[in-house]
């Protein structure tokens, strides 16, 4: 299982000098178990903090969040999740990377090892078990985070604009990685992606932030049939309504 | 392409040429302008002496024991003390605040100004000559390992936390000191310079008759300048091959994740 049910969530930060920063409004939002969700919006409107606060490493100032009923009072490993910027361990070869959290979970080495390899599999990195990050190209680490966020079986994966920083032909691989992952472990997943396209590319169901504070503009479904493809009208028709919708600031910034 | 080996003769000329060329004009000033072996021996009586040091394996084995002994019984404590003191400080933002102005009043009193503390409460032993070491020893640790701590990015620790690793124990053993850990070896590599510098003044008081640095003083007592210069040039030669073999051990544990250590 993996429903996720945000109820009024806002998130106001005061920071030292006594000023205070407005990053959520009242965000409400039902994400059904299995179910793909991407959130777009401009930056700076609070997509990361939404997200923080879904993992436990952030709080709202008001506003609560539940996983299958049950209220998120922290981190934990029932949600995994992949960073915007690269989060692998410099000093843990690729391996000890994904065993990371079934060591802490107390599974023994032998198994964790056996587990952590099925999943570099899944991101065909099997190969590059024993390198580490810093040997791998920016595409290849967040592949290994990927795995590892995976390795204990989370029932949500949140993801913070994970291909921001790649290439554009190693994200469209990457991107078609992810939804077989994803078709074949069925799980929730929140993903943050500044790009129409790989919204319209991924996702169940769109939903788009406003400007700071964020609030839930307008949430699309987007009902193509999968595999998807790209070039399609309907995927070109998704694409206009989103863009528009996200006003012309975004459209300068994607293209 | 072909490699050529060279001899070490030429690979090395500039260098080598430098060091016979200071025998040379040491040997010459000591001779023919300054006539006079306790003002500067000439640079041929201290090789011989050297010799006679080195050549007495018994007698310097001891005294490189005991000096090895007095740096690691420092060193020891150094490390047991300023890593954990280090770690606390940069984790608990409340224990850096409290500890910090002891440190800094401690920290500026130099290892010597301690020797009639450490007489008055170990005594004339070995303990007491660790005591002088640990004191110089000590701060570059916990300094070291405070900075590396607040050097942690968060994001390691977020990941650590989404991973399942939340308790403090867990971050701080699973995160927080393996990514402060070039900046902790640094310090242990100051530490061991400094450690290894406080030695003479260590076994200047009398807590053994052996030890390269007692040896050095008690030469000087006696007016055997050529000897004082040995132990003083064997205890840089130490130094050096302590701090090699340190870097050596380092970089090959730290390497393989981190291009380029800076020690
Ligand atoms: N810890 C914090 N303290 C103060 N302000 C913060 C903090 N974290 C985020 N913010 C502010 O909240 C706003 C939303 O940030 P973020 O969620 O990172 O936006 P996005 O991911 O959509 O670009 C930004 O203006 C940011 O400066
Ligand atoms: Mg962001």
């Amino acid at each position: 299982m993996g429903k996720v049910t945000i109820t009024n969530v806002s998130r106001i930060f005061t920071k030292e000098d006594g000023t205070t920063v407005h990053a959520l409004d009242n965000v409400s939002l039902d994400v059904q178990n299995r179910e793909f969700i991407c959130i777009i919006g401009p930056s700076g409107c609070g997509k990361t903090t939404f997200l923080r606060i879904l993992a436990g490493l952030d709080f709202p100032t008001s506003g609560t969040i539940t996983l299958d009923d049950v209220p998120i009072k922290g981190p934990g490993p029932k949600r995994g999740m992949v960073f915007q910027e690269y989060s692998l361990f410099p000093w843990r070869s690729v391996i000890d990377n994904v065993t990371f959290g079934l060591e802490i979970c107390g599974t023994n080495k032998k198994e964790a090892r056996h587990i952590a390899m099925s999943y570099l599999e899944l991101v065909g990195l099997s190969k590059f078990a024993k390198s580490y990050p810093n040997e791998l190209s920016g595409g290849m680490k967040q592949r290994v985070a990927i795995a590892r966020a995976l390795v204990n079986d989370p029932r949500v994966l949140l993801m913070d604009e994970p291909f921001g920083a790649v290439d554009a032909q190693t994200r469209n691989r990457l991107q078609q990685e992810l939804l077989k992952i994803w078709e074949r472990d069925k799980k929730t997943v929140l993903f943050i992606t500044h790009s129409v396209d790989e919204a319209v590319f991924l996702a169940d169901r769109v939903v788009v932030f406003t400007a700071r504070p964020g609030r839930i503009k307008e949430i699309f479904d987007i009902d193509l049939k999968r595999p998807r493809d790209r070039t399609s009208v309907e995927a070109n028709i998704a694409r206009e309504k989103l863009l528009s919708s996200l006003g012309t600031e975004i459209k300068k910034a994607i293209e | 392409m072909v490699v050529k080996r060279t001899p070490i003769i030429h690979r090395k000329g500039l260098e080598v040429f430098s060091l016979l060329a200071v025998a040379v004009i040491w040997q010459f000033i000591a001779v023919v302008i300054v006539k006079n072996d306790i003002f500067l021996p000439p640079f041929t009586d201290v090789l011989f002496s050297f010799f006679e040091v080195i050549t007495d394996i018994s007698a310097f084995f001891k005294d490189l024991s005991t000096s090895l002994m007095h740096f690691s019984i420092g060193l020891f404590f150094a490390l047991i003390i300023g890593i954990p003191v280090g770690i606390i400080m940069g984790w608990f933002k409340a224990v850096n605040r409290m500890v910090d102005p002891l440190i800094e009043i401690l920290r500026p009193i130099p290892p010597l100004a301690w020797i009639p503390i450490a007489i008055i409460w170990l005594g004339f032993t070995h303990l007491s000559a660790g005591f002088i070491i640990f004191i110089g020893a000590v701060f570059p640790i916990i300094i070291n390992t405070f900075t590396g701590f607040k050097g942690v990015p968060l994001v390691y620790v977020e990941a650590g936390k989404v991973l399942g690793c939340i308790r403090d124990r867990d971050l701080i053993w699973y995160v927080a000191l393996p990514s402060a850990m070039p900046s902790i070896a640094a310090g242990i590599r100051i530490a061991m310079g400094v450690g290894w510098m406080c030695l003479v003044a260590a076994e200047y008081f009398g807590v053994s008759s052996n030890g390269i640095g007692y040896k050095l003083w008690f030469h000087y007592g006696i007016h055997e300048m050529n000897f004082v210069i040995v132990y003083m040039l064997l205890l840089g030669f130490i130094g050096l091959i302590i701090d090699r073999l340190f870097r050596y051990y380092i970089d090959r544990r730290l390497l393989k994740w981190r291009s380029g250590v800076v020690l």
